[in-house]
């Protein structure tokens, strides 16, 4: 699997997981719908721009950095739009692009170049 | 023609303008005794092998030039170059050949290199081999004693001198072996060697390649698929073994990978532990997820 797809399979797949862990927050629960989507569509956003960040750069500690970054701006950003839950949310988000930075470094495979 | 003792060639090949200076010597075979040298025209050091006196009969002064070309001809890595053959002035053929600064694989061991290294250079030594059969040459003596490694880790076969070359039926073998001779060495040879079976293929290095991997593994915990691999390099009949040195050398690179092997069939709990062994790291990563999704939970809650 090419390394832009692989984080965007991961990126959804762990935004989904993400997003219906809310189920365990009370408060939240009736909102679980939206936050499953929302986290999602964050989950490939991040893994887009991580896979292609891996397609370009072939360093195993860049790109875990690279994740880590991408993964905290955007829960940050959806924390922001909360008002509040932000650890609840950039934790998880921080780890999430962990693994996908590791994730599209170690198993994505490289663009084979043409002659 | 009287021959001259090993104590007199140092003093032989200073003094008759030969491009070589005798330093001392190596070791000694049973056809020949290896000197280190030093080549004046190329001012560099050389391993010498030059046939030994008393025993120079036509075999074996053929058996010395054969084992020269089949050197000559094998341009690989893993197997000693030879530089240059000839003939002494009294009649003793000598080649010379690199000199390989380093401890012999036994040796090696004894220093307490890892498994991983082993096996890592034990492959190269498979490699080597299987570049040889590819040239239709068998080793048929491959033992921890005829295997080098370099000061710079590099893995170089030895001691070609009972080779046999398969594609050539009039030089079907360097000696004229017939049914009952047995070439090679006790512990290492394959059951149709220990025969003196004449018609043996590379099936039979295959066989001595296995046995050198269990001298590896002799101080070592062996994993199951380890032991598989050197079981089926091993068995007796050959079809039961790797059909090529090839073969073998992509079963350890698949267990040095923690890949699965072709000899050993795994079970679900052995797959799983290999699959969770080779990707330690992602698995670490989804079980920190877990941990802090559950922290999160119960820190939420109160």
């Amino acid at each position: 699997m090419s390394k832009p797809l692989l984080g965007v399979v991961l990126g959804a797949i762990l935004g989904a997981i993400d997003g219906l862990t809310a189920w365990f927050t009370p408060a939240v629960r009736d909102q679980l719908g939206g936050i499953v989507v929302g986290s999602t569509i964050k989950g490939i956003i991040a893994g887009v721009a991580i896979g292609f960040f891996a397609k370009k750069f072939h360093s195993l500690p860049i790109g875990i950095l690279f994740g880590v970054l991408v993964g905290a701006f955007l829960a940050f950003l959806v924390a922001l739009m909360q008002g509040g839950y932000y650890l609840e949310i950039v934790l998880p988000g921080t780890i999430v692009g962990l693994i996908v930075g590791f994730a599209t470094q170690k198993y994505g495979s490289a663009p084979v170049e043409a002659n | 023609m009287k021959w001259l003792s090993d104590d007199k060639l140092d003093h032989l090949l200073q003094v008759v303008g030969t491009r070589y200076v005798f330093v001392k010597e190596l070791g000694r075979g049973g056809m020949g005794t290896v000197y280190l040298a030093e080549d004046r025209e190329l001012d560099r050091e050389v391993a010498i092998k030059v046939l030994k006196a008393p025993e120079a009969t036509d075999g074996l002064r053929e058996r010395m030039i054969r084992e020269a070309q089949i050197i000559a001809r094998l341009e690989h890595p893993g197997i000693v170059p030879v530089h240059d053959v000839g003939t002494l002035p009294d009649g003793r053929i000598f080649y010379a050949m690199k000199f390989v600064r380093g401890s012999r694989l036994d040796e090696y061991v004894a220093q307490g290199a890892s498994l991983r290294d082993r096996l890592r250079k034990f492959q190269a030594v498979c490699d080597a081999v299987a570049f040889a059969h590819a040239h239709g040459v068998i080793h048929r003596d491959l033992k921890p004693q005829n295997i080098m490694i370099g000061s710079f880790g590099e893995v170089l076969v030895m001691d070609w001198g009972v080779a046999k070359i398969r594609e050539d039926p009039c030089k079907s073998a360097v000696f004229n072996t017939s049914d009952g001779t047995v070439i090679g060495t006790r512990n290492y040879m394959s059951p149709e060697q220990a025969r003196g079976e004449v018609e043996i293929d590379e099936r039979a290095d295959v066989y001595s390649l296995g046995a050198v991997l269990n001298f590896l593994l002799t101080d070592q915990k062996v994993s199951k698929p380890l032991k598989a691999i050197c079981s089926k390099a091993m068995a007796t009949e050959p079809g039961e073994r790797y059909a090529s040195a090839s073969e073998l050398s992509a079963d350890i690179g698949h267990l040095l990978d923690a890949e699965p092997v072709s000899a050993y069939r795994e079970n679900v709990l052995e797959k799983t532990g290999r699959w969770v062994s080779k990707n330690r790291f992602l698995v670490l990563l989804v079980l920190a997820y877990l941990l802090m999704r559950i922290f999160l939970i119960f820190t939420s809650r109160r």
